[in-house]
């Protein structure tokens, strides 16, 4: 009885889910499917920046708190590239190796000097976090960025039910995806990813099958830090960057990985999609309490499910 | 309750091996914690024989008396020194410096008491603080009538502290689950979603503008809030707590948690209720937070969704990492030289990069010494005194 008891109560809580769904759609279809898209595009851009952040926790045990710094440093530096060039796609390639460069040094220079010591790790890049936040508001001031992306990526799409709607934020989706099946694919399919694999489950086992781990390590913390560079300039393409961003995109990781599960990148989708429909749901529906949601459901995950929906006992 | 449940498991199984090496661990780990002259002659409930199993408790030793002694006097001296400080000093200093150093020293010395002994580290301290804040303003008097219940101060500031205390209990409950660096990421994100609450709720919490004008009580006829008076307020406060943090370090309750602090497996097979004690101690530095917290509303004579920000939350971890853990005295000395640093990193940079200041300074201490200043004092010390450091490494 006991056992089953989760189950039922997401078999219920899907059931009055789908029942506001319909009388939301009766109401009024349009506001529900502009909810719905762009809960799905905030969706993707969450994942976009989690799954990275995922990544690194899952094998280095590292909670990386300057996650958030790293995303907007990669919009920053996009958005320098791309006013010098005029690309668009320089920037967001731009925003990515930066990032990656720049999660490679971290993982270099600090973290490789304080291997085990998970608190001592977090505390530092809470510090990170504080100067990099500051040197940014040194640099590009306090302004917010827009991106300029080619016009034929800006389009408005007809779509039934809504009418119009914003092509990039179909592009982020789209990006989201392929990123997300390149990761698995990444992942599953070839050595290194095996490897990144092996590691999460027992680094030391890696390590004594001839492995060098500190390489495993740098090329997983560079690809981490590069997904949220390139993040970055997606969302600071799809909405906007500005000094604050930094928090509220680690903030939406973090919540994002604890629903999810910690280390999973398939958590890290779920989790995005329910934070990101949850979050333009309850700001559709609920605009005062639309963060108080996310929170609840948070809560609710840990009151059931503490490793997360698809994370795995530690 | 909890110190019944620790005398029986106390009792029984002291004989054997496990058991028996699991509590030398955590008396000898209390020791190192700068307890360890105190911890055995004080500590309550330590039968002579129990005594016996513990090496760094042995016999009274000569060092250890003198230990004993230099501990005391080094007590008397700072508390004369605080004691005397106002008198020397600018109302600038006394009330900016001194004051604030107190009441953020009181806040982060809840997060060093669950840090240090418990094993927690937490960033909702701040949140707590601000609870407990938030209700005083709410429930007694402030600016705005709309948003004051108009209760007595007496009435009132019991009532913030209870809040507060119960609040930090839920947290405890929901982040009990977790540990290491699980803990901080739940109550970070616990903390934003009360800072948004309070922002974006304009009928109990007045939103983005927050309540103005929360005075302490005019009591016996001194207005409490210059800066004299507020000074030797905090400083009762901040004693009061202190001497209650290394006291709780030593009794039952306090040896268990910093038991389950370094091995919970084996505290859970002792017997010992580990998730009932984390809680207890969630509660406990709730207490704590919460009495800073008030005195911080008095203080700033306002509170808003400003108070309890992440910058304001990761502060308390700043200061509370850079005084150093291992001992509560580490979190007035990480509160004075954050204060002095927010003061002063002015003359030193561009008073827009204050940020930049104190996150370079939280990074060198953490890179130089992960036991914070405290920990560069030991290490200075031991280099000095060799003598100190051979019985440093016996305890």
């Amino acid at each position: 009885m006991r056992r089953h008891f989760p189950g039922a109560l997401a078999a219920l809580l899907g059931l009055v889910l789908l029942a506001l769904a319909v009388a939301a759609l009766r109401d009024n279809a349009r506001l529900f499917g502009l909810s719905l898209l762009n809960g799905l595009t905030l969706a993707a851009l969450y994942f976009l920046v989690a799954s990275g952040f995922t990544l690194v926790f899952g094998l280095m045990r590292n909670v990386n708190l300057a996650h958030g710094s790293l995303f907007l440093l990669g919009g920053y530096i996009g958005y320098s590239v791309g006013e010098h060039t005029g690309s668009w796609f320089l920037a967001l390639a731009a925003g990515f190796l930066a990032t990656a460069l720049a999660g490679l040094l971290m993982q270099w220079l600090v973290f490789r000097r304080m291997e085990g010591q998970d608190l001592r790790q977090t505390l530092v890049t809470l510090g990170l976090s504080i100067v990099l936040a500051d040197l940014f508001l040194w640099i590009w001031g306090g302004e917010t960025y827009q991106f300029d992306p080619p016009s034929w990526l800006m389009g408005v799409v007809p779509l039934p039910l809504v009418g119009k709607y914003s092509g990039f934020r179909l592009v982020v989706l789209l990006a989201a995806v392929v990123i997300g099946l390149a990761l698995w694919l990444f992942l599953n399919r070839t050595r290194v990813g095996m490897m990144i694999r092996a590691g999460v489950d027992n680094k030391r086992m890696l390590s004594a099958s001839g492995v060098n781990v500190q390489q495993v390590f740098a090329v997983t913390f560079a690809v981490g830090a590069g997904l949220a560079g390139f993040a970055g300039v997606m969302g600071g393409t799809a909405l906007s960057i500005a000094p604050g961003e930094d928090v509220r995109y680690l903030l939406a990781s973090l919540v994002v990985v604890i629903v999810g599960g910690m280390g999973s990148i398939p958590g890290a989708a779920v989790g995005a999609l329910l934070i990101g429909l949850a979050e333009t749901f309850g700001l559709a529906y609920a605009p005062t309490y639309g963060v108080v949601f996310t929170f609840l459901i948070m809560v609710a995950v840990l009151a059931f499910r503490p490793q997360g929906l698809m994370g795995r006992r530690a | 309750m909890s110190a019944a449940r620790w005398r029986r498991a106390m009792s029984a199984p002291l004989a054997g091996g496990a058991a028996a090496r699991a509590l030398r661990e955590a008396r000898v780990d209390a020791a190192s914690a700068g307890t360890v002259a105190v911890a055995g002659p004080a500590g309550p409930g330590l039968a002579p024989s129990r005594a016996a199993g513990w090496r760094a408790a042995a016999p009274r030793s000569a060092p250890a008396l003198a230990a004993i002694h230099r501990q005391a006097v080094a007590h008397a001296v700072v508390l004369a020194l605080l004691l005397l400080y106002p008198a020397v000093a600018t109302p600038f200093f006394t009330f900016q410096v001194g004051a604030q150093s107190l009441v953020l020293g009181m806040i982060a010395l809840s997060l060093a008491f669950l840090g240090g002994y418990g094993g927690m580290v937490t960033l909702s301290q701040m949140t707590v603080a601000g609870i407990a804040g938030y209700a005083v303003a709410l429930l007694g008097v402030n600016a705005d009538a709309a948003h004051s219940m108009g209760w007595p101060w007496w009435l009132a500031v019991p009532a913030a502290l209870c809040l507060g205390t119960l609040a930090a209990a839920l947290i405890g409950v929901l982040a009990a689950r977790t540990e290491g660096i699980y803990t901080i990421m739940i109550t970070l994100a616990i903390g934003v979603a009360f800072f948004y609450l309070v922002q974006q709720n304009y009928t109990v919490f007045n939103g983005f503008q927050g309540l103005g004008r929360v005075l302490p009580p005019p009591l016996f006829g001194v207005d409490w809030r210059s800066p004299i008076p507020f000074y030797y307020l905090s400083l009762a406060v901040a004693a009061l707590g202190y001497a209650a943090a290394v006291y709780l370090s030593r009794t039952p309750f306090g040896i268990a948690l910093q038991g389950i602090r370094d091995n919970p497996r084996r505290m859970r097979a002792l017997g010992f209720h580990v998730t009932l004690h984390r809680v207890a101690a969630h509660a406990l530095a709730g207490l704590a937070a919460s009495a800073g917290g008030v005195l911080l509303v008095w203080y700033n004579s306002q509170i808003s969704p400003g108070s309890v920000n992440t910058a304001s939350m990761i502060n308390i971890l700043i200061i509370a990492v850079l005084g150093g853990m291992r001992h509560p005295a580490g979190a007035y000395v990480g509160a004075l030289l954050f204060v002095l640093l927010q003061n002063f990193a002015i003359d030193l940079v561009d008073r827009e990069r204050f940020n930049l200041v104190i996150g370079g300074v939280f990074l060198f201490v953490l890179m130089v010494s992960p036991d914070g200043l405290l920990g560069i004092w030991q290490r200075l010390r031991a280099m000095l005194h060799p003598a100190a450091r051979r019985r440093g490494s016996a305890g």
